[in-house]
């Protein structure tokens, strides 16, 4: 079975500072793995590095059997099949929320007018935001822009979902709408892979959770054993901070994150 | 405050009012206020008495004279300086957006040629570049600028205002958030696709409010073309002037071309200041 996501010894520098260093791994297809970790931990970057957006310093990643990391490999056609949902939403805001979702379709898979509509409309219907198609961004919700930034990514048919922090520039209560989305589309086969702070989501939807830290991966497995039991101190430590934030020096497990209390000691 | 009134209360001369010795700030700000206006009343008082208004108005406002700017002032002088003007805006956009792109690309050698042309057209007063191009054929035998008078008027304003647009537009594109352009990558699309489509339109719509301020000084540059010696029917706004006042040996066709100025550059610049405001809200 071909691995949807392969990375072998990834390597990225900015300047001087590495912030990868050495990562190896796998996503299966069909498959959801969270990589959760400090900020800093080199997450984002590893994400940011699968479709290339940032540029390996060494290494390999190979995505459906492409090996982007090839300089002479055509890049923008192997993107068409990476969606990336950004922690920003970075919807275009000079375009409608039914341009948005066309434009590429229109530009990149030269699609008709009415075909790109029709795939537009249907994604937007998916993802809940149908009722804004000629609304700009700036008039929409923080989790409402996000969803029309998951059909944007979803209308050009990909086959691996790459999200980096959806939920992390969302007030609370516009969450629960865009992890909804997510796990939908975590239910209906995607393959995906998730730089998340969402435990509870991580650990109800992934089949895997990688823990990073210090530009390594640290500890991965399954969602029960990496959030459940984690086998390593410094992935207990951030759990510990993550799950109960109210209690940093972690002698009782308080009432704080609701229905999350067992992380912290095992 | 409080501190103050408290103690000079005691030690003011056995008032039946404490603090009344000294001025509060209220009372300052009103007798300060008084001496201004005061300071008005004499000025004007001064200009109504010592001026000679009818000597004035003889130079700079007689009808007569007036009269026979109209309605060449429009229908020639201004219709001319609109050509040069929106010509030289138009196509020192175009070059100014392709200095600005090359001042940002990855080619090192299309950076510093951008460069260099900008850091020499912004430095040099517009007025030398009128003068160069009156002996552009000298220097070129069997050169002509293509277009006559109109041509040259506008390749001078275009020489001057691309590098001005240069400048403001690579601040416009520069201003486009990354994401942007990762958005649109992440989609497939190209380097240029994702410029033509996100950027340069997002880039545009920053910089209209300055460029408007930009199209203003150009209108009023656009009065150096006086010295490419046009005449006829070329003429704009301020060699008319000038030229109607020399043979009426009168000021007044110069304060009508002023006027004539205000009219489009008033409203121009109140339209620059609304979408100025409406973009701050916008974003």
């Amino acid at each position: 079975m071909s691995h949807a996501v392969e990375i072998r010894d990834l390597h990225k520098s900015f300047g001087a500072l590495e912030v990868l260093k050495g990562v190896d791994f796998t996503v299966d297809e069909g498959q959801v793995v969270c990589v959760i970790g400090p900020s800093g931990s080199g997450k984002s970057t590893l994400l940011r590095c699968v479709n290339l957006l940032e540029q390996p310093t060494k290494g390999t990643v190979i995505v459906g059997g492409v090996e982007l990391t090839d300089p002479d490999v055509d890049l923008d056609a192997a993107r068409r099949g990476l969606g990336m949902v950004f922690q920003s939403f970075n919807l275009f805001p000079h375009m409608t929320v039914l341009q948005n979702v066309m434009i590429a379709q229109r530009r990149v898979l030269r699609r008709g007018k009415a075909e790109a509509e029709r795939v537009a409309r249907a994604n937007l219907e998916k993802v809940g935001v149908a009722a804004k198609c000629d609304d700009f961004p700036s008039q929409l919700s923080g989790g409402q822009q996000q969803r029309v930034a998951i059909a944007r990514a979803l209308a050009m048919d990909p086959r691996l979902m790459l999200f980096d922090e959806p939920t992390s520039a969302l007030d609370p209560e516009l969450v629960g709408d865009v992890l909804a989305v997510m796990r939908a589309l975590a239910d209906d086969g995607m393959t995906m892979l998730v730089v998340t702070h969402e435990m509870s989501f991580a650990r109800e939807v992934a089949d895997r959770v990688v823990f990073m830290d210090g530009g390594v991966i640290v500890e991965e497995g399954p969602p029960e054993q990496v959030i459940g039991r984690p086998q390593h101190t410094r992935t207990r430590s951030f759990l510990s901070r993550v799950l109960d934030p109210g209690h940093v020096g972690g002698e009782t497990p308080g009432p704080g994150a609701p229905g999350e209390a067992p992380g912290a000691t095992g | 405050m409080t501190d103050q009134s408290n103690t000079d209360g005691p030690t003011g001369p056995a008032g039946v009012n404490p603090g009344r010795s000294r001025l509060s700030p209220r009372k300052r700000q009103r007798i300060s206020r008084a001496i201004q206006y005061v300071v008005l009343a004499a000025a004007v008082v001064a200009l109504v008495f010592f001026v000679n208004w009818d000597g004035l108005a003889l130079n700079f406002a007689k009808m007569d004279v007036a009269e026979q700017a109209f309605p060449d002032v429009f229908l020639v002088a201004l219709k001319n300086t609109i050509i040069y003007t929106v010509g030289g805006f138009v196509f020192g956009s175009l070059f100014g957006l392709l200095l600005a792109l090359m001042r940002l690309s990855s080619v090192r050698p299309y950076r510093w040629i951008a460069t260099v042309y900008i850091e020499i057209f912004r430095g040099l007063p517009a007025l030398l570049i009128f003068l160069l191009i009156l002996f552009l054929p000298l220097a070129l035998p069997g050169f002509q600028v293509p277009g006559g008078t109109y041509g040259q008027g506008i390749l001078g304003l275009t020489i001057v205002s691309a590098a001005y647009m240069a400048e403001t537009l690579r601040a416009g594109l520069q201003a486009v958030p990354r994401g942007q352009t990762e958005a649109a990558r992440s989609l497939g699309m190209s380097h240029s696709r994702a410029m033509v489509s996100v950027v340069i339109p997002q880039a545009v719509r920053i910089v209209i409010p300055p460029t408007t301020n930009q199209f203003v000084s150009l209108l009023k540059d656009s009065s150096l073309v006086l010295f490419l010696g046009v005449s006829g029917e070329y003429v704009e706004l301020t060699k008319f002037g000038n030229d109607l006042a020399s043979t009426t040996g009168n000021a007044t066709p110069i304060m009508v071309v002023g006027l004539t100025y205000l009219l489009v550059t008033i409203p121009l610049g109140y339209l620059a200041g609304r979408l100025e405001r409406r973009q701050g809200k916008g974003r």
